[in-house]
């Protein structure tokens, strides 16, 4: 038997583009350019970043839940997240990572997570919003992602959205809630979306005309819209369910515009994204210290599995 | 006959996993409705209500205090598997405290903290975020710190062998609330048991330095341990009605359980005494450590801020 | 260098795992994930609770990913490897001693 010849780079190139043009799905171990790969890896790492960093600003409240119903909900949702970074870890290693190499780049700051976890949560009400606009803003993100070309990290897309559905209306559901409750309550919830509108609308990163990675990833079936039209989305679908709820969306320049079949909406201030994304942020340094804490607090933990499994394999073979 | 079509095939594991409408999942184990639906809510004759609502009330906040602090891990774990792993735990017994709270309201509503007029909260919330210090029963292990993992382990260990030892009897209590917890109680806690014996035995025959640490942990948490069996004038009143067992009758399968353990992992308990009593009374009298005292206050703080607020 | 995400493994570091999963009576057990454990019993417990949320009801088989033979997509296909491999074609799935420097 002979080994088949390896095919020339540029023919493996136009059957990996003939992929994803038939909108089909790249798999482990099909042949792939090295900046997909690196491109796919950095953007499942962050967003799996994302989801560990996500579970401190609501992880916040959890011993502080008002009731026993909201606690459970509470503490269900925030466990919701580790599984979601970890199903997303999970198909980073189908490209060749390793969560433990990740987890290494998150707490040395070599990797980011999304910003809108570094702004803190100040009140119970933070909770209902980061469900409503922040889960919102993140199934707007994500729902194109289940259709991404890489078949691992879509298919862990649609049970994530799946459980995110779930996170936006208990969210929603907790903020109406509240605003059929007192007025401290009202004033609370208003405060907190006063607070999570802006960085909500900044989670679909700078605008397009400052994305330079955009259309590479666009063309590699990675990403399917551009940051502007994902944020254009999300404030249209939310601005009805601000009103339903009977609060007050905190920008001035918000106007239905009938032309356009959208809102108009104002600038966020990029200044303050930047900034933020670069380690500035109200939060940035307590979150990382959070994650690494955790992290070296439980090595001897996992040093001790390990230990024990060694030894155990080693007792069983002859 | 069936068409194979891989693409459902792929689907539907989601769809067994997930469900399309049942949103249990992922508030798994917190039971939306009332806490008491579907069971029979009658006390049986010849069991004083006082008494049943304070035995409800010690079970209830056993669990509610120990979720409270298994929940601090949320976010800390040594590894993600076992931050989900803790928060299934944590949401067990959080689904456990709710019913039997609310059993104790039902039962007595004398027990519960009068709340101003037109307060939605529920009774059983109105018992866990407006009640005092004193008026807790839990024993005074679950409330003790975290510590390091190794000190949760240990105390989740010696708690969850006393409860399932407990309910594993409780099944057949002549209260049908009790009863109805117990029965579905028995394999969450067989569960943490399990978790948590497998953990202590993986620490103390993993390295020198989790050896360390765990037997750091059995000696620090021991203490605790004999308080689970200390027979409460209520626990003695019920077990007499036939609605839980006597404590001390518990006392020999646990150690049994546990011996197996401490055997598995090349382990052993201090030789110590419990940890004397104030006065002859300890938790399940509501006299508890400095721990609980923050805890509650944190946990009730929101609540108590707004005492009419709905949530 | 190490390329992102490709360091060799601490000793702590558990290893990776690949989760099947039954979701009811009369399918057969799916791929839905993978999760790290330092050993199957622990691995069998973990993809109870990250990927079933301890449904009873469900069939689970783990199994380290390093053992896991695979074929490669299409055999005489060109865009792919030529023979059967591991589940993972890339340098990190083989342990690397610690102190080898630039692997």
């Amino acid at each position: 038997m002979t080994a088949p010849a390896a095919p020339a780079e540029a023919e493996l190139n136009a059957r990996f583009e003939a992929v994803v043009a038939a909108q089909e799905r790249i798999e482990p171990r099909d042949w792939m350019p090295e900046g997909y790969r690196r491109t796919l890896i950095r953007q499942i790492a962050q967003h799996a970043h994302s989801e560990i960093i996500g579970m401190q600003p609501e992880g916040n409240w959890i011993s502080r839940a008002p009731s026993l119903r909201r606690k459970a909900i509470l503490l269900a949702k925030v466990q919701d997240e580790a599984g979601h970074g970890l199903y997303l870890y999970s198909a980073a290693e189908t490209l060749g990572a390793d969560r433990a190499d990740l987890t290494r780049r998150l707490i040395s700051g070599a990797q980011k997570y999304s910003s809108i976890f570094n702004y803190p949560t100040l009140s119970y009400a933070d909770v209902g919003t980061i469900g409503w606009l922040v889960d919102g803003a993140a199934i707007c993100n994500q729902v194109p992602l289940c259709r991404g070309s890489y078949g691992p990290y879509s298919r862990a897309m649609i049970r994530i959205c799946k459980e995110e559905s779930f996170h936006q209306r208990q969210g929603y559901e907790l903020l109406m809630t509240m605003m059929r409750g007192t007025d401290a309550q009202r004033a609370m919830v208003q405060d907190s979306v006063n607070r999570f509108w802006w960085p909500s609308l900044m989670m679909f990163g700078p605008p397009d005309t400052d994305s330079p990675n955009t259309a590479q990833s666009m063309a590699w079936g990675i990403k399917r819209h551009t940051n502007d039209e994902l944020r254009q989305r999300f404030v249209d679908m939310t601005v009805p369910q601000a009103e339903a709820l009977g609060v007050t969306l905190p920008d001035p320049d918000l106007a239905w515009n009938p032309e356009r079949g959208s809102y108009d909406f104002g600038e966020p201030d990029w200044a303050e994204l930047r900034a933020v994304i670069s380690g500035n942020g109200p939060c940035n340094a307590q979150r990382l210290a959070h994650r690494r804490r955790a992290h070296e607090d439980g090595a001897w933990v996992r040093e001790a599995a390990a230990a024990f499994a060694a030894r155990a394999a080693g007792e069983e073979a002859p | 006959m069936t068409t194979h079509d891989p693409a459902g095939d792929q689907e539907s594991v989601y769809a067994g996993l997930l469900g399309d409408t049942d949103a249990s999942h992922w508030a798994f184990g917190t039971g939306f409705d009332d806490p008491l639906a579907g069971v029979d809510t009658a006390v049986p004759d010849g069991v004083d209500r006082a008494d049943l609502a304070a035995y409800c009330l010690m079970l209830g906040d056993d669990a509610l205090v120990l979720a409270q602090r298994l929940a601090e891990w949320c976010s800390r774990a040594p590894e993600l598997e076992e931050d989900v792993t803790l928060a299934n735990i944590a949401l067990d017994l959080l689904g456990q405290a709710r019913p039997l709270l609310a059993r104790a309201a039902q039962a007595d509503p004398g027990a519960v903290p009068a709340l101003p007029p037109g307060s939605p909260a529920p009774p059983e919330d109105a018992l866990a975020f407006f009640r005092d210090e004193p008026g807790f029963r839990n024993v005074r292990l679950v409330e003790t710190a975290n510590g390091d993992f190794a000190r949760s382990t240990v105390r989740l260990l010696l708690f969850a062998v006393w409860r399932l030892a407990l309910l594993e009897r409780l099944r057949d209590s002549r209260d049908p609330v009790l009863a109805a917890v117990a029965a579905k109680g028995v394999k969450e806690v067989a569960y943490h048991r399990d978790h948590a014996a497998r953990w202590t035995v993986v620490l103390a025959r993993g390295t020198e330095e989790s050896a360390r640490r765990v037997r750091a942990a059995l000696e620090a948490v021991w203490p605790y341990h004999d308080e689970l069996f200390q027979s409460h004038p209520v626990e003695r009143r019920v077990a007499a009605a036939g609605v839980g067992p006597a404590p001390e009758d518990l006392r020999a399968p646990c150690a049994a359980v546990l011996g197996e353990v401490w055997a598995a992992a090349g382990l052993a308990p201090p030789e110590v005494p419990g940890l004397a009593r104030v006065g002859g009374r300890a938790g399940r009298d509501g006299v508890h450590t400095e721990e609980l005292g923050r805890l509650l206050a944190e946990m009730q703080s929101v609540a108590r801020a707004h005492p009419l607020g709905s949530w | 260098m190490t390329t992102e995400g490709t360091a060799p493994r601490a000793a702590g570091d558990w290893p990776l795992y690949e989760v099947f999963v039954r979701g009811k009576r009369g399918l057969n057990h799916v791929h839905v994930g993978s999760l790290h454990a330092a050993d199957d019993t622990m691995a069998l417990r973990s993809a109870r609770d990250v990927y079933t949320r301890r449904n009873e009801g469900v069939s689970i088989w783990v199994v380290r990913s390093d053992l896991i033979t695979a074929s490669s997509p299409e055999e005489k296909d060109p865009m792919f490897a030529p023979s059967g491999d591991k589940v993972y074609r890339h340098p990190t799935f083989y342990t690397i001693p610690a102190d080898v420097p630039h692997m």
